[in-house]
């Protein structure tokens, strides 16, 4: 079996969503990892990533402030499936609720061995 | 993964409205904006988390360390406390230095002091219902166009335009004092009042959100009983009233989403454990020297939650609705008055009292006629519940005229 991460991309603007949509979206983050991990294909490797207090180093290293969560395309967390191909990652992937807003994506990369 | 607790229901929405009214007793009335973000910031945040890491063992705690967190991070970073918050705060009748704080005592105090301010009478009802659902009860945006039946930009003109009076005319977060109460308590029981019609008589078809909104208005009843300043008999008499109606919420719609009208209504369906807490509170009422109509409101609902067509009954609801409407005329109240008199003293006693109230515009005033003119001439009957179908406003409405139309066929 292999690794593959996948990668959460959304905006993270709080005039999206009212509280209780955020609990209801969270619950189904939930509800989706557990049915995959009890394929036995998740171990609870992953983790969201903040906004507040981000910064970006660059060249020369340049520090600014960023990345920030209105911007489409921050990744806003990741997870760490184990499966035996690319597609089988993909179908997994699919169950992501942040695919529930138009304009959001689920990247899979595989994970290189060592 | 740490986990397995049980994310309890609507959490999100209960802490949001608390941790709001807490930064926004800290921060000022006039950066109420800066709250709500705040609030909403911690709430993303604990989704990014416990959506992949599981529930922390104690969430509500989780929650208060991370909203404290952002707020003194963005009294850093933003560098404005010199600028906009100071003047502000020097203004403000309560200045609250150092830590937030999110103890019981104060989550209260500053819900209370949030329902004195979002109710206030500079704002028209209607703003004040969208401030108390956005404010007192964390519904969003979303929630609060399909209650009102609008869109999502006239909802965030409305709260805009809303908040901007409260910062125009300087509106405070104050604990509210015997003379503050005195004064302002009518108008907040009148909000929370309508805000339950809203729930109880709106037209969206969403029944789960429409009973929240009923629940959301007792719950923000029930607050100022649990305060000892605000705890008043019309107070008591006002959440009486609700748990009487709201009893009888699950039989009023069919499977169909349609209008069950009470004669028609599954008795079963009928929440008695809510009826027993109505009477509960409509004694607690039962003292002090004024009566309000909210008192007879509420004894009137009481015998609504009584499924017997008896002369006592009518006699009772009778006489209740005589003493309504010398303290708070209504056509409503007029009209429910003419029904009862209808079963004591016959239709055809009924029929000139209403004819005498002549309610051209009103839809209510000609279903009335039609049901006293049923059976003496079905003919008017006939008429009457069809320019009543012709005024009725709702499609729930219309619905029953035409049922009752459809009957003399």
């Amino acid at each position: 079996m292999k690794e593959f991460i996948l990668i959460f991309r959304h905006p993270n603007g709080h005039e999206v969503a009212s509280p209780e949509q955020i609990q209801v979206w969270m619950k189904q983050t939930m509800d989706w990892l557990a049915g995959i991990r009890a394929k036995g294909k998740y171990d609870g490797q992953g983790n969201g990533l903040l906004f507040e207090d981000s910064r970006v180093v660059g060249h020369n290293n340049v520090v600014t402030n960023g990345p920030f969560g209105e911007i489409k395309e921050t990744i806003g967390g990741y997870v760490i499936v184990k499966a035996d191909s690319i597609d089988e990652a993909v179908e997994f992937a699919k169950g992501s609720p942040v695919l529930q807003g138009a304009g959001n994506t689920v990247e899979v990369r595989p994970l290189a061995k060592h | 993964m740490m986990q397995q607790q049980e994310l309890i229901p609507h959490l999100f929405r209960a802490e949001y409205r608390k941790i709001v009214s807490v930064l926004c007793r800290h921060f000022g009335l006039g950066q109420i904006e800066i709250a709500e973000d705040l609030a909403s910031d911690t709430f993303l945040t604990a989704a990014q988390t416990w959506g992949i890491k599981g529930l922390p063992p104690n969430p509500t705690a989780w929650l208060y360390s991370v909203a404290k967190n952002k707020a003194k991070n963005y009294l850093q970073r933003e560098h404005t406390f010199d600028s906009k918050i100071a003047p502000a705060l020097i203004d403000a009748d309560q200045f609250m230095p150092g830590d937030i704080d999110l103890s019981t005592q104060n989550i209260n105090d500053s819900q209370l002091q949030m329902m004195f301010a979002v109710c206030h009478p500079v704002n028209s009802q209607e703003a004040q219902i969208g401030l108390a659902l956005r404010i007192l009860c964390g519904f969003g945006i979303d929630e609060i166009a399909d209650a009102f039946l609008s869109n999502k930009e006239a909802v965030n003109k409305r709260l805009y335009r809303a908040k901007e009076k409260l910062r125009e005319q300087k509106i405070k977060m104050v604990y509210p004092g015997d003379a503050e109460v005195a004064a302002r308590l009518p108008s907040v029981l009148t909000t929370l009042y309508l805000l339950f019609n809203e729930g109880y008589y709106s037209e969206s078809q969403n029944h789960i959100l429409r009973k929240d909104l009923c629940l959301e208005a007792m719950r923000l009843c029930t607050m100022l009983i649990e305060n000892k300043s605000t705890n008043k008999p019309e107070a008591n008499a006002l959440l009486a009233l609700m748990c009487f109606h709201a009893s009888r919420f699950d039989a009023r719609i069919d499977e169909h989403g349609r209008h069950v009208l009470y004669d028609e209504q599954d008795t079963s369906l009928w929440d008695s454990d809510l009826v027993s807490k109505g009477i509960y509170f409509l004694s607690c009422a039962a003292n002090g020297d004024k009566i309000s109509n909210y008192h007879l409101e509420a004894s009137i609902a009481w015998w609504g939650t009584q499924k017997t067509d008896s002369k006592e009954k009518w006699e009772n609801v009778l006489q209740l609705y005589d003493q309504l409407l010398q303290i708070a005329y209504s056509p409503v109240a007029a009209l429910n008055r003419i029904y009862a008199l209808s079963k004591v003293a016959g239709k055809q006693a009924a029929i000139p009292e209403a004819e005498k109230l002549n309610l051209a515009d009103n839809p209510f005033y000609f279903a009335l006629l039609g049901e006293l003119y049923t059976g003496i001439d079905n003919n008017n009957a006939k008429l009457n519940f069809q320019q009543a179908y012709s005024l009725a406003k709702t499609g729930a409405e219309k619905q029953t005229m035409q049922r009752k139309i459809d009957s003399f066929n």
